[in-house]
């Protein structure tokens, strides 16, 4: 094991209140000081982190990476080094790759070709249903077992209320968290924008706010019914936003996050029939843009996840609605990130803490914060420095993001995961 | 992203939408067709335009009218030309799209005529293919049909002369018209005094008023004054999927009926873009009637079409 020390970064710690210039040190895996240094320690490398910010490695809540199943659109190992670069040391997947996790063996393949990959530090969300079918239940408790950290249904619907109520029932007798995407299926028909003026003028098939803030409302009041604990993802409009501000403050055990991009495009951002922003939940208005940017700086919304969805270029190659929806973000949830406190939308520590503490918490795991024993996950950034996505920057397989091209501010110097320098970016 | 239909020098390249497109090239388009009107009344209807390129009709989707109304402009302006039903050929052999233009282009071919089921797919094949071939979009999934309108515009024009005062109304299944987006825009570029759209909420886009409309959802009220109706077709499958009750109650609100034509202005003209489905948009009565312009709109067709395809290929010095 290695020990690392820090210097003279800005240390960013919301959980342990550190907002200052100092130092860190790393031994055995784990943080062993914060500022103050250890008699006796000796570092077998030092970074200099002047005029960088050091704060935990990020913690993504959903992301695919496409293995098993898919390993034509993207793989752990590419995918890993794409996440490091992005200064994320832990990963939540999403359970619909081929097969889906329903089973413990898929979860424990899913462990190990992280292992291989090199990059530990990856949870599994187990499917909620069987097959993601929406009709009967997964073994919970056997995934948990196996190394799931919650369950959910992806992308696909759980129609039918009384499963859905069952299933939650079950997940809280286990004390099981459950990570859901509201979405009616019914009322979603098979959209691929936003229901809206793009829509309209381009006739394309379309997503009315219903299909979410409906699949919300159900699933709410099923949390007061069954009392299970539940985290809704990547959610895109205003009223999703006032419904989960509403449960809260009425006493309902839920968080909630938002994919990166949706804090920065709508609709009125879309390039006619460019299928790199053809995504779901899809990108909506500015008033919806406006009420989830309030929401994640008043806390109604917890954290901000990557939705990282690695495509083929085939996959993005025909008409829109054709086309398969998804953007491949690990890599700008940083820039994007402080392009809002650029903005003074969020603070720093505000926008630290939605990548690092927040989704801890809502994980329930020791991670996310720099507290001496914690194991040593830990980004160091550069506030300031500009760089461009292209083919010579960008680290995923999947080349679908409609930020190709643009000019992105802020990046990632220095990844340790585990004690480890996994990253370096010069 | 409309640009792409325009090349440098802001001539027509493509022809996708009218989306974009301004006024004077929509008016340009009118002029050439006028000046074509003439080549089907000649003894040999034949102009030597487009001598020896090739143009290739994708037809995506089944169509009659349309597809014929290409293929007979093409020839008129001496093309070769060569007509595809997609639907039975290679797509069904699991060929992607792009393959399918990609085979297509390796036979030299200088232009494509595409209709698909699915919005944006004109688009696509214009990005796609290589930057000497012009697309010209037959329609689109319910994204556009610009050919379509700008023959209704010629009719417009050969009827009413002047687009300025005109009130019009379009009525029916607005929400999967393709017809009706590019009837809107054109309308709408070319300075119309109103457009409205008179349908039930179910069959109307959301926010379609963004797009330069008032909105009816009562005939009646919604015909009153206007110089211009247009009939949308109804398709059946609109009552199995819960956006209509009936044909039935359907024509009691919305079909066009001579005691209902008579709200509008004396006159009004009534078009369809066709095919027509008597008694249940239209009467009878109407479609012949003589208001009616349902079957000059269908002549005009080829005039507007070989317009459009000559100025597409205007841009290769041809012309």
């Amino acid at each position: 094991m290695t020990s690392i020390h820090i210097k003279n970064g800005l240390l960013i710690d919301p959980v342990n209140k550190v907002n200052q210039i100092g130092d860190l040190y790393i031994a055995e895996g784990k943080i062993v000081s914060v500022i103050n240094e250890p008699s006796g320690f000796k570092a077998e490398s030092i970074i200099d982190a002047e005029n960088k910010v050091v704060c935990p490695g990020f913690i993504d809540l959903s992301t695919r990476l496409r293995e098993p199943g898919q390993s034509r659109k993207a793989s752990f190992r590419s995918e890993s080094v794409a996440a490091l670069s992005g200064g994320i040391t832990t990963m939540c997947l999403q359970p619909d790759t081929n097969p889906v996790v329903d089973t413990s063996a898929v979860a424990e393949l899913i462990k190990e070709l992280a292992k291989k990959a090199g990059y530990p530090k990856i949870f599994p969300i187990a499917a909620l249903t069987q097959k993601l079918e929406g009709t009967e239940l997964s073994s919970m408790l056997s995934l948990k077992k196996a190394g799931c950290i919650a369950v959910g249904n992806a992308n696909q619907p759980v129609s039918n209320l009384l499963i859905l109520r069952r299933a939650m029932e079950y997940a809280a007798s286990h004390d099981i968290l459950v990570m859901f995407r509201p979405n009616d299926y019914w009322l979603g028909n098979n959209g691929c924008v936003h229901e809206g003026v793009f829509a309209t003028r381009y006739g394309l098939p379309s997503i009315p706010e219903a299909a979410e803030t409906i699949a919300l409302a159900q699933c709410l009041e099923l949390v007061e019914l069954t009392g299970c604990r539940v985290h809704f993802g990547q959610l895109s409009c205003k009223r999703s936003v006032i419904k989960i501000h509403q449960a809260k403050k009425y006493g309902l055990q839920v968080s909630a996050d938002v994919a990166a991009h949706q804090l920065h495009l709508t609709e009125n951002s879309i390039i006619p029939f460019d299928s790199n922003y053809h995504v779901i939940p899809p990108l909506r208005t500015d008033s919806d843009l406006q009420y989830l940017r309030d929401g994640l700086a008043s806390g109604t919304i917890n954290s901000i996840c990557s939705d990282h969805q690695p495509h083929d270029i085939d996959a993005k190659l025909g008409a829109f609605p054709e086309t398969e929806p998804g953007i491949s973000s690990l890599e700008t949830v940083l820039p994007l990130m402080l392009d809002l406190v650029a903005q003074d939308v969020i603070t720093l520590e505000q926008g630290v803490a939605s990548l690092t503490s927040n989704p801890a918490r809502v994980l329930r795991i020791d991670s996310g914060a720099l507290t001496v024993g914690f194991s040593a996950d830990v980004c160091v950034f550069d506030l300031n420095l500009e760089w461009q996505i292209n083919a010579d920057n960008w680290k995923s397989q999947g080349h679908n993001t409609p930020f190709w091209g643009k000019a992105m501010k802020g990046r990632v110097t220095h990844t340790i995961q585990s004690g480890h320098l996994t990253y370096t970016a010069f | 992203m409309n640009n792409i239909q325009i090349n440098t020098e802001g001539k027509l390249k493509h022809f996708l939408s009218i989306d974009g497109l301004p006024k004077s090239l929509l008016t340009e388009i009118l002029d050439v067709a006028e000046s074509f009107v003439g080549v089907n009344d000649l003894q040999i209807k034949k102009v030597p335009l487009l001598r020896g390129k090739t143009i290739v009709n994708l037809f995506f989707e089944n169509s009659t009218r349309t597809r014929t109304t290409f293929e007979l402009a093409a020839k008129r302006l001496s093309a070769d030309v060569l007509s595809m039903s997609i639907a039975t050929s290679s797509t069904s052999k699991g060929e992607s799209l792009l393959d399918t233009i990609r085979n297509l282009e390796a036979m030299f071919v200088d232009m494509f005529v595409v209709r698909h089921a699915i919005s944006g797919a004109a688009h696509f094949i214009a990005q796609q293919t290589a930057p000497h071939i012009s697309v010209i979009n037959a329609g689109d999934g319910q994204h556009a049909h610009p050919t379509q309108a700008m023959l209704d515009m010629f009719t417009i024009r050969q009827i009413k002369k002047d687009f300025s005062p005109l009130k019009v109304a379009i009525i029916g299944d607005i929400l999967h018209s393709r017809v009706a987006r590019s009837q809107i825009q054109a309308l709408n570029t070319l300075g119309v005094d109103e457009v409205r759209v008179i349908a039930p909420k179910t069959l109307l886009p959301a926010h379609v008023e963004c797009m330069g409309v008032n909105v009816f959802h009562n005939l009646n009220a919604g015909l009153k004054d206007i110089d211009v109706v247009i009939m949308l077709r109804l398709q059946k499958e609109r009552m199995t999927s819960a956006l209509l009750p009936s044909e039935s109650e359907y024509f009691k609100c919305f079909g066009l009926t001579e005691d209902k034509l008579k709200i509008a202005k004396p006159d009004a003209i009534v078009m369809h873009p066709g095919p027509i489905n008597r008694g249940v948009e239209i009467e009878s009565k109407v479609a012949d009637g003589p208001q009616s312009v349902i079957l000059k709109q269908v002549s005009n067709g080829i005039a507007v079409r070989m317009a459009v395809m000559a100025m597409a290929m205007q841009k290769q010095g041809i012309v």
